[in-house]
């Protein structure tokens, strides 16, 4: 009997802490796209324990969340990707009697065409896409797309090798949207990137590199995210960010969660925790991206407000355009075309 | 958070594999080889089935199918023609109209001849500046020869994309050697973002593997030879065109071979020093997979890369029939 006992002790020891606690909450976020020490007091507020888990590209999350059924109670995607999720019927609406601090959430970032009603989303962060320059090689004011076909700057502008990015700000510089399915627009602007890049214009075709490089003074003018410009930004102040008079990209990174989700209100109170305004603040001020959040905004005030990365002005927001989600089918013409870009010596 | 699910032909393979171990391990038995022999290599042949036979299966398997599973041919057409799925998007959505933006996508076709041509002029100039640094590194008169062997092995400790980044932070605009140029009053010049540049880290990446099979060799050759040719009236050029170069071939061809097929295959060092700007093959079934997630499209690709390389190197196995450079061709 004390065998018994004895061995059964063990086994309870042997039992992960998880299992033992009643409370936890799973969350899959983009890798260092959080304050830690914010979920460590969500913990200390609430005693539910959070599992936290990273990804690095949205299209690797949807795999990972469709592969394990209720692994995930609160996830990060972005606009085109809840889009996507909603379409295959992957999220649960949230139930917003348990998350009163949605109500932070901007205007203008409300009834998004990802997530019409608002249902199954709320925005964590947001950002734009723009023109990174190093003042000490422009000294004309960036304000259209057309600087970066300018000769003057050949061998001088590094562009996104992200087929949506670099498609999408050539198909705005055109006047067309970012979103279209016309063929002889998105052949325009097909033809209209290989002038680019058999003018001389482009010094690169990059990603992750980019930040970096502009900081060392590599380039003069580069399509970047507003995160990396701000990142850039605090480290070489002769950096600076423009948005065109065109109009851009803008994206919504939200919160969400799946269907199968094991702990739906340990997730809604996460993410009504995330939405507080002193929190919002805190990881707003970490990441470095916007804040969608009128609260935390108005708790940074003018440093946040007065920063045009971080804080576009309105009239410019409206002629912007969020991503829609293409379809695979169709994406392969924005594919064939990039490659062919991609192609020209 | 892996997936270990597999679907049922995963499995099915899995069996097929293990299946024909166990039939290989009877036979051996059977043939009187001893079982001990066998077993000992046992652990070899598993690892060679799990990470070598199935992803190669796997790989044809998506190469011939479509994204349902489906048996097609698509997948090749898809690397004649670059632009054939987006040909058919265009018909569908605007009919006859569709005709005027239609055209043969080139992009795989120029990119793979690009590579060859790339493959190439970086094996010729490994074997140009590989062949005399082996010759020097073999000859038992230079004191500096084994210091040279160990020259030659330090940097190879090292990751190969860490080498490849220290190679960014010299070449570019704003690096090391720009900054000493301006320094002494130069003009900089750009040395990155091109595939000259290209060139030059996959030959710093790959003369390694020149060097070291035509080392090999050398050094295990019986050096009275070349005395006994002096002996007989040859002089030290002729020493070497006439017996030093003919007895080291094995060597040189194990090495172009070892300098080819990572040639042919290299990735990340376009994207590195040449900028993006000129995708190699390497480059196009890593955005095929990663990018595009078009893994069925990514896989036609990549076999069609290691015909070519068989190819070669069946051309090159009958220069060194014996396998004497190593065996590698």
């Amino acid at each position: 009997m004390k065998k018994m006992l004895s061995v059964l002790l063990l086994l309870v020891l042997l039992l992960p802490a998880s299992a033992l606690a009643d409370e936890v909450v799973n969350v899959f976020n983009w890798e260092d796209y959080i304050d830690e020490s914010v979920l460590e007091q969500f913990s200390e507020e609430t005693g539910i324990k959070v599992n936290y888990m990273n990804f690095t590209t949205v299209e690797d999350m949807i795999v990972q969340v469709e592969a394990n059924p209720g692994a995930f109670d609160v996830c990060f995607p972005s606009d085109y990707i809840i889009e996507r999720m909603i379409k295959k019927d992957m999220l649960a609406e949230i139930n917003f009697e348990n998350v009163p601090n949605a109500n932070q959430t901007i205007p203008y970032l409300l009834n998004p065409a990802y997530d019409p009603e608002n249902k199954y989303s709320v925005p964590y962060l947001w950002g734009t896409v723009g023109i990174l320059y190093n003042t000490t090689m422009v000294d004309e004011p960036v304000t259209s797309w057309s600087i970066m076909w300018d000769t003057k700057y050949a061998n001088n502008v590094f562009m996104l090798d992200s087929i949506r990015d670099s498609m999408g700000v050539t198909l705005k510089s055109l006047g067309y949207s970012m979103n279209t399915q016309d063929i002889p627009s998105i052949m325009a602007a097909k033809q209209k990137l290989i002038e680019q890049k058999q003018s001389g214009v482009v010094k690169a075709y990059q990603v992750d590199e980019t930040k970096d490089k502009m900081v060392a003074g590599e380039a003069a003018l580069a399509l970047v995210w507003s995160g990396d410009a701000q990142y850039a930004i605090d480290l070489n102040p002769d950096l600076a960010y423009a948005v065109p008079e065109e109009g851009t990209n803008v994206w919504v990174d939200g919160m969400v969660i799946p269907k199968d989700a094991k702990n739906k209100e340990n997730a809604e109170k996460l993410i009504n925790f995330l939405c507080r305004p002193d929190i919002a603040q805190k990881n707003c001020e970490y990441v470095r991206y916007a804040s969608p959040n009128a609260g935390a905004i108005d708790l940074m005030g003018e440093e946040y407000t007065s920063n045009p990365v971080q804080n576009a002005p309105e009239e410019l927001l409206s002629k912007c355009e969020f991503f829609n989600d293409i379809e695979p089918a169709f994406l392969s013409v924005y594919e064939a075309m990039w490659m062919e870009v991609k192609n020209t010596k | 958070m892996i997936d270990m699910s597999l679907p049922w032909w995963g499995w099915l393979l899995m069996g097929v594999g293990l299946v024909g171990f166990a039939a290989m391990l009877v036979v051996s038995v059977r043939r009187n080889q001893g079982i001990k022999r066998s077993l000992f290599a046992s652990p070899y042949t598993l690892w060679m089935i799990i990470f070598t036979v199935l992803p190669v299966i796997l790989i044809a398997y998506y190469a011939f199918t479509d994204a349902n599973g489906a048996f097609t041919l698509d997948n090749f057409r898809n690397f004649w023609d670059s632009n054939y799925e987006s040909n058919k998007v265009i018909l569908d959505a605007m009919g006859e109209a569709g005709a005027a933006y239609i055209s043969r996508g080139t992009v795989n076709v120029d990119t793979l001849v690009y590579s060859l041509w790339m493959a190439f002029k970086c094996t010729a100039i490994c074997l140009l500046l590989g062949y005399p640094a082996a010759l020097f590194m073999a000859d038992r008169n230079m004191k500096l020869g084994s210091t040279l062997v160990v020259l030659f092995i330090i940097p190879m400790w090292m990751n190969f994309l860490l080498r490849t980044i220290a190679w960014m932070s010299l070449l570019e605009d704003s690096g090391l050697i720009n900054a000493l140029l301006k320094a002494l009053g130069f003009e900089g010049v750009q040395l990155m973002y091109n595939s000259g540049a290209v060139l030059l880290g996959m030959v710093y990446n790959f003369l390694p593997f020149m060097v070291f099979p035509i080392y090999t060799v050398l050094n295990k050759m019986d050096f009275r030879l070349s005395e006994a040719a002096a002996d007989l009236g040859c002089n030290s050029w002729q020493t070497l065109y006439k017996v030093v170069m003919p007895l080291s071939i094995p060597g040189v061809i194990s090495g172009i071979t070892m300098v080819f097929m990572p040639s042919v295959t290299t990735f990340f060092i376009p994207r590195m020093l040449g900028g993006g700007n000129t995708m190699m093959f390497g480059d196009l079934i890593e955005a095929k997979f990663l990018v595009e997630g078009n893994w069925n499209v990514g896989s036609a690709l990549s076999l069609i890369m290691m015909l070519l390389i068989l190819i070669s190197l069946s051309i090159l196995r009958k220069a060194d029939p014996n396998g004497e450079g190593g065996g590698i061709a």
